[in-house]
Formats: structure tokens, sequence, C-alpha cells
């Protein structure tokens, strides 16, 4: 084995710890997450911040924006917009039943050193091969995939779109996400590609730091069968996440990053 | 001969005279405010354990044209979590306009519908009131059914209900 060989391997193993942790939560928030009448519409909002449900750092990108509706069939959204630190989009909630709102990211982040230079590239997998010189050392690359949610109902709750789709980090709800109240136990199951996602840990906060001191954030960690549970302090919103680090990524020599967040909106009793 | 027979029919058809009946009746109070709308109130009765409902009235604004006044019952939180959303609103029997400021009286026989579904137990009667641009209020009364004497209990709400009292007489 060359030097130069040992070297890199040895940097990258070392550098698989020190991938950069997400400094920023994503969110969706929608306006209301229990609708009744006929005609129910919402409006949501995308972002990235640090607070929740803050908007002050950056809108979320609604490309990889899907809705799934009660029937199982993708449903529109309308009148999106983007401002400075937050889209928006509308949904008109036809069917009664549970939609799942979904934005699925996937990407691939790489840093390594040329003529002792660290450089930093983002892009699809496709490009990576082209994209790192050949004169590159101290490569790391690390796909992300992440999945971040929020679930909706009008009338009556269905179980329909909340089907989960066998890949990534993703959230199976055991409890319906849209039948959350104050003092009471909700439980939901994690898989990653479709199987039990066990160790995982989770975090939970609550909204509305602004008005108080503590954060009141808590960590539960999931069981043999990727299950956790939480007991609402109160009612409001809450952010859930977790993510998981692994190296099943399918580029060579990457590691992998998949991560779920939700909002879920626990009403008073 | 038919004299006896008709009179020996009269008494098998009242013979039924001998189910309970419960009225319930409600406060809606006045309130001083700047913009006042009726509430939107539910009643129903729960088995003590929470389970089993039984709806017996829900007053909404079935005046809005398209059914538009549904939009709201879902501010009638616990109904709605409950059994409203399983619902569909109008519903003959169970829905009606919201009524004004005033007492309001209910009265159900224990052999007609809803109550004649009743099994013998521990109840709680629930009233749920929610009122546009105010707030929001729920009351209970626990009792037995059926009732074995007269009996009557009320609760007295603070804000969106006044006083409820539920008669049952055997």
């Amino acid at each position: 084995m060359t030097r130069r060989l040992k070297i890199a391997l040895i940097a990258a193993s070392v550098s698989l710890l020190a991938l950069p942790a997400q400094a920023h939560r994503a969110w969706l928030l929608p306006s209301a997450t229990v609708l009744s009448g006929a005609d129910a519409w919402i409006t949501v909002d995308a972002a990235i911040s640090n607070d929740l449900f803050y908007f002050e750092h950056h809108p979320m990108q609604l490309d990889n924006l899907s809705i799934e509706g009660p029937d199982g069939k993708t449903v529109a959204p309308e009148n999106q917009g983007k401002g400075r630190y937050r889209s928006t989009f509308d949904v008109k909630l036809v069917q009664p039943g549970t939609y799942r709102l979904t934005v699925m990211n996937q990407g691939v982040f790489a840093n390594y050193k040329v003529d002792g230079q660290t450089k930093r590239w983002r892009g699809k997998a496709a490009d990576l091969e082209k994209a790192i010189p050949a004169n590159a050392t101290d490569v790391n690359i690390s796909e992300n995939h992440s999945r971040v949610e929020s679930f909706v109902t009008s009338g009556k709750p269905s179980t329909d779109a909340l089907k989960p789709t066998g890949s990534g980090l993703e959230m199976i709800p055991v409890t319906h996400p849209n039948n959350l109240a104050a003092g009471e136990k909700a439980t939901f199951r994690l898989t990653l590609d479709g199987q039990p996602a066990s160790g995982v840990d989770v975090e939970v906060v609550p909204g509305g730091i602004r008005y108080r001191d503590k954060l009141n954030d808590s960590k539960v960690t999931t069981d043999a069968s990727g299950t956790f549970s939480v007991t609402w302090p109160g009612p409001g919103f809450y952010w859930m996440s977790a993510s998981v680090r692994d190296d099943k990524s399918q580029i060579k020599n990457a590691q992998r990053r998949s991560s779920y967040s939700t909002t879920v909106e626990v009403l008073p009793q | 001969m038919r004299l006896l027979i008709s009179a020996a029919l009269t008494t098998l058809a009242t013979g039924s005279a001998m189910a309970s009946e419960a009225t319930i009746s409600i406060d809606i109070p006045q309130l001083n405010v700047a913009e006042y709308h009726k509430p939107y109130v539910a009643m129903w009765v729960e088995a003590a354990d929470g389970g089993k409902i039984t709806n017996l009235a829900v007053w909404y604004d079935t005046k809005h044209k398209d059914n538009e006044g549904t939009k709201w019952l879902k501010d009638v939180r616990q109904w709605w979590r409950r059994t409203g959303r399983e619902l569909t609103l109008p519903a003959d029997g169970l829905s009606s306009p919201t009524r004004a400021p005033g007492n309001h009286q209910l009265k159900f026989d224990s052999a007609a519908k809803p109550l004649n579904e009743l099994t013998p137990g521990s109840y709680q009667l629930v009233i749920e009131a929610a009122r546009e641009v105010g707030g929001r209020e729920l009351l209970r009364i626990p009792f037995e059914w059926p009732p074995k004497a007269p009996t009557t209990a009320d609760a007295k709400g603070e804000s969106e209900l006044g006083a409820v009292t539920l008669k049952l007489t055997p």
C-alpha cells in the first residue's frame, strides 16, 4: 500500500467522525392540522431556522415537495412563494382524510484537499466522479438523504397516505399524527430503508422558545423495533428529528447520513 | 268483548310509559363583548371510562350557504375528536341552529333514540361550547343509567356556558 493511500485512508477514517452536524432545523408548519368542513384549505410555511418555529434564516427549497392525499394520489400545491425567510404553499383538501406533506432531498457532499487547500463540493451522485480531481487527498464523501414531513387531516383521519416508502429514514405513526393531545402518550416507529431503526436518538422540541427561558427539549431512543414514545407536556407544535450515520452508501468510500424530521401539532384537551 | 280487547291493547301500548326521561337544561350566558356570535354547542353521553359515545345534540351555524358552518365544528375540539369528525352534518334529529343567550331545554326519552341505545351503567353527560372570536368551555355531569329514583345533577360554567342541569326521572 502506498504511503499516500495509507494517509488518505487514515485521514478518511478520522474525518468520518468530523462530518459537520446539522446546524439548523428544517421544518414545515401547516396553518392547521385538524380541519372540518367540505372546502378546507391549509397554507404551509417551509423554513430552515435555529429557533422553532421562527423564520430567521432561510426559506426551504420546495423543488422536492410532494403531497400525498388520502387516496394515495399526489396533490398539487398551489400559490407557491418564496420569501426571504420562508417558502409557502397552499393545499386544498378536496377529500376528507389525512394528507402527508414531504420534502425529500438527496445530495452528496464532498471535501478534499488539493495543494494544501481544502475544497468543498456538493451536488448529485452522478456528477461526483468528475467533480473531484485526480490529485485530491483527504477525500471525504457524504451521501445525505433527508426527509422533512408534516401531516394534516380534514374530517375523519385515515392512514393510506402514511404508508412508508421503504427508502431512507422514515417515521411510521403508530398513534395517528393528527390525533395528538396534551398529556397523552403517542407512539411512533422509525425505519431505515424499510427495516426497524433501533437505538436511534430522537430529539423532541416544543415550539415557542422566544417566550420562555428553557428549551424544554427531550431525547428519546428507539427500541429494538424502532419504536419510541412521547408524552406531550402541553399543547402546541413540536418538532421531532432523528438521523443515522452509516457506511451503507451506494457511493464508493462514502458515508451515508439519513435524516428525518417532522412537525406535529398537539391540541389541548 | 271488543271493549275488553281494546282495553288490553291500550295497556300493552302504554306499557312503555315505564320509559325513563332525561331533561337537560342549559343556560347560554349573555356576554358583553364587542362582537358576539352564538356559540357552537355539542352535547353527548360517554361511558364513565370514556368509551361508547352517544351524540345528543349539535348546535352550529346551519344557515351558512353551502354548509360552510361546518368549517368551525372542529373548534368544539373534544367533541370533534371523540365523535364529531366521524359524523356527517347536518344530521336529522341531531343538529340544529345555534341558540341565543338564555335557557334552553332538551328532553330525551329512553324509549326513543338516542337514549334507547344506552345500556345500564355509569355515564357522563358532556357539554362543550365554542364561540367565534371567543373561548371554549367543557362541562361534565356524571350520572347512572337507568335512574332508579328522580335525580338532579348540575354543573356551572364560568365563561361560555352558564348553569347546566340534568334531570332524570325513572
